[in-house]
């Protein structure tokens, strides 16, 4: 039985929800549908079929691919999240007035053009590049370096820069809400600065941890611009194939097949780093 | 002794902070610098300033289209993404209901779904629907991505609504429609502002979906894409993305101010992060 | 201080609300007078905020029916009917000036412009608040806050006004210049007030009539001094004031007297006018006795009052009064003595040895 208040909000949320089961779960399924599918140029074959499947996870390219965008997401999420931690600390302990406007400038280079970010990226690690010309000028090196860009580094320094406000803020959020008596009482039971950090700061900021690891981990696995800009043949990774896929090899339900794939991959590691953190850290709510 | 830990690890929380700033603005700085800088290669040494390439834009007939499809779908996404993630939010804000959580969290997928599952689900759709891609598929796949902004700027417009100011207009003999028009519309009206402002912000720089879900009719992310294959094209294309780059911050200032003004003017302290978390 | 019994305002007939399984009142009934000061009081989630909001509209009875001024409020909604509210957080609508606050009724009203502006104002001088029509609303403090909430309830001339602890969110020094305040005002405007309040002191001080709610139901209706003076039950007693519960049996009871034998004190007869209504001898078990009705006897005192012997166990200092607990033989808990501080007289220490002396009129008894 759903009482009057439940059903007012169900009629309030209605067009939302509509809208998103439209728009997201119907073409989502429709997605999974697909990957049973089979197409030939234009034609596509309705037949069920587990071939798509099949070739995604024999073909060691696939694999390669699926393999390098998980091992890149992780290493992009663990060093931006480790990177992220002590600003976070910081803006949150130390900065005592105009946090808002830290907070904003943290903001603002994620709303500009994220196609130019990336790309400058490109022009700051090129062969003429900013840092190889600065090098050169102040005499550290007589050559260009040339590992700077076009690899799988370049893919997660870049990454680690476009993703740093979304591993800051929940990090942040976290920290603000830790009560300063509990850290006050923990000095108070004899506690130095640092077994206070482990002891209290840390488990009580593990949510918002675990927050940052999944919405930058989530997203970075399907990214294909970076990779396309900077990161070279040995920097691509599964979403740049499954682009290939819908678009030039004109084979969608195999591309279908890669989407759900790494999802289902994603998925499935994100649950276990959230059921992690939730031992670590999370019994507090 | 523990003077001078203490003396130390705050030095060092500064000096992070400020290279972690260095390298958060590093690109950005890049941006006027190569725009204004006078050369066609994108690289160091600068050769000289020079306003042309803003110039060159204004001459540029195939971004003024793009200009203008990015407009049509930034303002469309914005308006309609505030719309539905008002509903949400108000219904999550006021109300309980049966599996209140579950759906709140579906809305919110989009936040966390990588925009090429989003983008390669619509298209899907569209494929099999035997439908043509137009700007409407990339207002749709745009709704889709910004409602989950517009609902976390607006649940906190309605967090701040104290209930009972409702009750109290209803309770002087208002009507629901009157109260909705003189209490709860003027409190939230600075939510709305700010929600319309940065789902436009959002959908202006969205290229993943747009590049998946674009007719003939191509949006600014996806021209300048398009673009930066030709390398005689970039000095122009720094131009384009500085031009950008001003118009996104001064819009999300006046974002800002607008969140501000609704929280004070609800007696309430802005929280820091605003809606973005 | 009896009220001048006029034509009821507001009936409430066997009202019960419940949210889900949780029966939050459990079939209420009360008459409200025109001109009274009526409160509900009780514990937090004894439900007199929802009978509150019931009357005011916003929340519906699942059973019972409210009559306000002699008509029938189910399915009316709080717009359309005769009361107003002040609201706990005071809901100041926080982009009006404080005249918009008050005029909002008035405006709905579509009442014209210089008519609104003389009747706020007026309003505003009623709660000494006369020139502040073009402050904003964040410039008010908690105080005045307060006064606008009651400013914009009274300018509508309702039936009745609703108060939902009102004056929780103000210092002690405040509410009670307030209590008085507002005791004052109502008097002196004859409108009805329902006050919502979980303070008992603040219902004894202001009320002509108090219903104390338990779980849904209303304990007792009586005035403050017949509320505190015979409470009907132990939960009643305790949560007016302060009292001592002793043992009791009836040995002989007649139309005139009961006898009683209270192990700690002693046999007592009292008059049969004592006995409440719904008991008879044999339901006595307990007799109950506030702290001011014992006293601690100095060598001074009248040696006519009926007196037992007790050792001191502790004493609470506070300034005019001094509370003392005091072990009496046949007796498990200490009994609970306030004395007043009088000049002169010492404060007996911890296990000193005393003689407490009561008056068989303070006595209550009970179940």
């Amino acid at each position: 039985m759903v009482n009057k208040e439940g059903r007012q909000g169900l009629t309030l949320i209605s067009p939302t929800l509509l809208y998103a089961l439209l728009m997201l779960a119907a073409p989502l399924a429709m997605v999974v549908t697909f990957s049973f599918w089979t197409q030939d140029y234009l034609e596509v074959n309705t037949t069920l079929t587990l071939n798509n499947y099949r070739e995604a996870w024999s073909q060691p390219l696939y694999r390669v691919l699926i393999a390098r965008s998980l091992s890149i997401s992780l290493i992009v999420t663990f060093v931006t999240v480790i990177l992220a931690f002590p600003i976070a600390y910081y803006l949150s302990f130390k900065v005592t007035r105009r946090k808002s406007l830290w907070l904003f400038l943290i903001t603002v280079p994620f709303w500009t053009s994220y196609l130019l970010r990336v790309f400058l990226w490109k022009v700051i690690l090129g062969y003429n590049g900013v840092l190889n010309t600065a090098f050169l000028e102040l005499g550290f090196i007589t050559e260009p370096l040339t590992f700077l860009l076009y690899n799988a580094n370049a893919v997660v320094l870049t990454l680690a820069h476009a993703w740093a406000p979304f591993a800051i803020l929940p990090i942040f959020v976290a920290l603000e809400k830790i009560d300063r008596s509990l850290l006050e009482a923990a000095e108070d039971l004899g506690d130095g600065p640092l077994r206070r950090f482990f002891r209290i700061t840390l488990p009580l900021a593990m949510p918002g941890v675990i927050a940052a690891i999944l919405i930058v981990m989530i997203p970075t696995v399907g990214d294909f611009i970076t990779p396309k800009l900077v990161g070279g043949t040995d920097g691509l990774m599964i979403a740049n194939m499954i682009q290939i896929q819908f678009g030039k090899a004109n084979n969608a339900p195999l591309g279908a097949a890669l989407a759900v794939t790494s999802m289902v991959i994603v998925a499935a590691i994100s649950i276990v780093i959230f059921l992690t953190g939730k031992r670590l850290g999370g019994r507090v709510k | 002794m523990s003077r001078v830990l203490k003396f130390i690890s705050a030095r060092w929380m500064v000096t992070y902070a400020v290279a972690y700033m260095i390298f958060l603005y590093a690109p950005v700085v890049l941006l006027p610098v190569f725009a204004l800088n006078d050369a066609t290669i994108i690289a160091f040494p600068l050769s000289g300033f020079t306003t042309n390439w803003f110039v060159v834009l204004w001459h540029t007939e195939a971004l003024h289209g793009a200009i203008r499809n990015s407009l049509f779908v930034a303002v469309t996404a914005a308006i309609l993404s505030t719309v539905l993630g008002s509903f949400a939010a108000r219904a999550s804000a006021r109300y309980s209901f049966p599996a209140k959580r579950s759906i709140m969290g579906f809305i919110m997928l989009p936040l966390v779904l990588p925009e090429i599952i989003v983008a390669v689900a619509l298209l899907v759709v569209m494929m099999r629907l035997g439908m043509s891609l137009s700007l409407w598929t990339v207002v749709a796949g745009h709704i889709l991505i910004c409602t989950p902004f517009a609902i976390a700027i607006m649940s906190s417009a309605f967090q701040g609504l104290d209930q009972s100011l409702e009750e109290a207009s209803l309770d002087l003999g208002e009507t629901r429609v009157g109260t909705f028009l003189r209490i709860t519309l003027p409190l939230v009206m600075p939510g709305v502002i700010s929600s319309l402002l940065i789902c436009f912000t959002i959908s202006l720089d969205e290229f993943i979906i747009a590049f998946f879900l674009t007719g003939t009719d191509v949006t600014l992310p996806v021209y300048i894409w398009s673009q930066l294959r030709f390398p005689t094209k970039l000095p122009s294309i720094m131009a384009l993305g500085t031009i950008l780059l001003v118009l996104s911050i001064g819009l999300l200032i006046i974002a800002e101010w607008f969140r501000r003004r609704a929280s004070k003017k609800q007696g309430l302290e802005a929280s820091p992060t605003g809606g973005f978390v | 201080m009896s009220v001048k019994r006029n034509k009821p305002i507001i009936e409430l007939n066997k009202v019960t609300k419940s949210f889900g399984t949780f029966q939050a009142l459990k079939g209420v009934d009360a008459t409200i007078f025109e001109g009274e000061f009526f409160s509900l009081l009780g514990p937090s989630g004894c439900g007199k905020t929802t009978l509150l909001r019931m009357i005011a509209g916003f929340e519906e009875a699942t059973s019972g029916t409210i009559v306000i001024g002699g008509k029938l409020m189910t399915g009316i909604p709080a717009n359309k009917r005769p009361t107003n509210m002040v609201f706990q957080s005071y809901a100041i609508f926080p982009h009006l000036s404080v005249g918009d606050n008050v005029g909002y009724g008035l405006k709905t009203r579509k009442l014209p412009k210089a008519e609104i502006a003389a009747e706020v104002e007026k309003a505003l001088k009623m709660v000494d608040l006369g020139g502040f029509s073009d402050r904003a609303a964040h410039e008010l403090s908690g105080g005045q806050r307060q006064r606008v909430a009651l400013a914009r309830a009274l300018v509508m001339r309702p039936k009745v006004i609703l108060l939902d602890e009102p004056l929780s969110a103000l210092d002690k020094k405040l509410r009670d210049q307030m209590q008085v305040e507002l005791r004052n005002l109502q008097r002196s405007i004859g409108i009805t007030f329902i006050l919502v309040t979980h303070d008992q002191e603040e219902a004894l001080i202001m009320s002509d009539r108090i219903a104390v709610m338990f779980e849904g139901e209303i304990a007792q209706l009586a005035s403050p001094e017949e509320l505190y003076r015979h409470p009907v039950s132990h939960r009643v007693a305790s949560f007016i004031g302060v009292m001592n519960f002793l043992k009791a049996t009836t040995t002989v009871a007649d139309d005139q007297e009961i006898t009683l034998n209270i192990p700690s004190l002693g046999t007592v007869s009292v008059p049969a006018s004592y006995m409440p209504a719904g008991m008879d001898a044999d339901t006595v078990k307990t007799i109950g006795i506030r702290p001011e009705m014992l006293t601690i006897l100095f060598d001074d005192a009248d040696k006519s009052t009926c007196r037992v012997e007790g050792t001191v166990t502790s004493t609470m200092y506070y300034g005019d009064m001094t509370y003392y607990s005091v072990k009496l033989s046949d007796h498990d808990d200490d009994v609970t003595i306030s004395m007043r501080n009088t000049a002169g007289r010492s404060i007996v220490p911890a296990g000193g040895l005393v003689q407490v002396g009561w008056g068989v009129e303070s006595i209550v008894l009970f179940k």
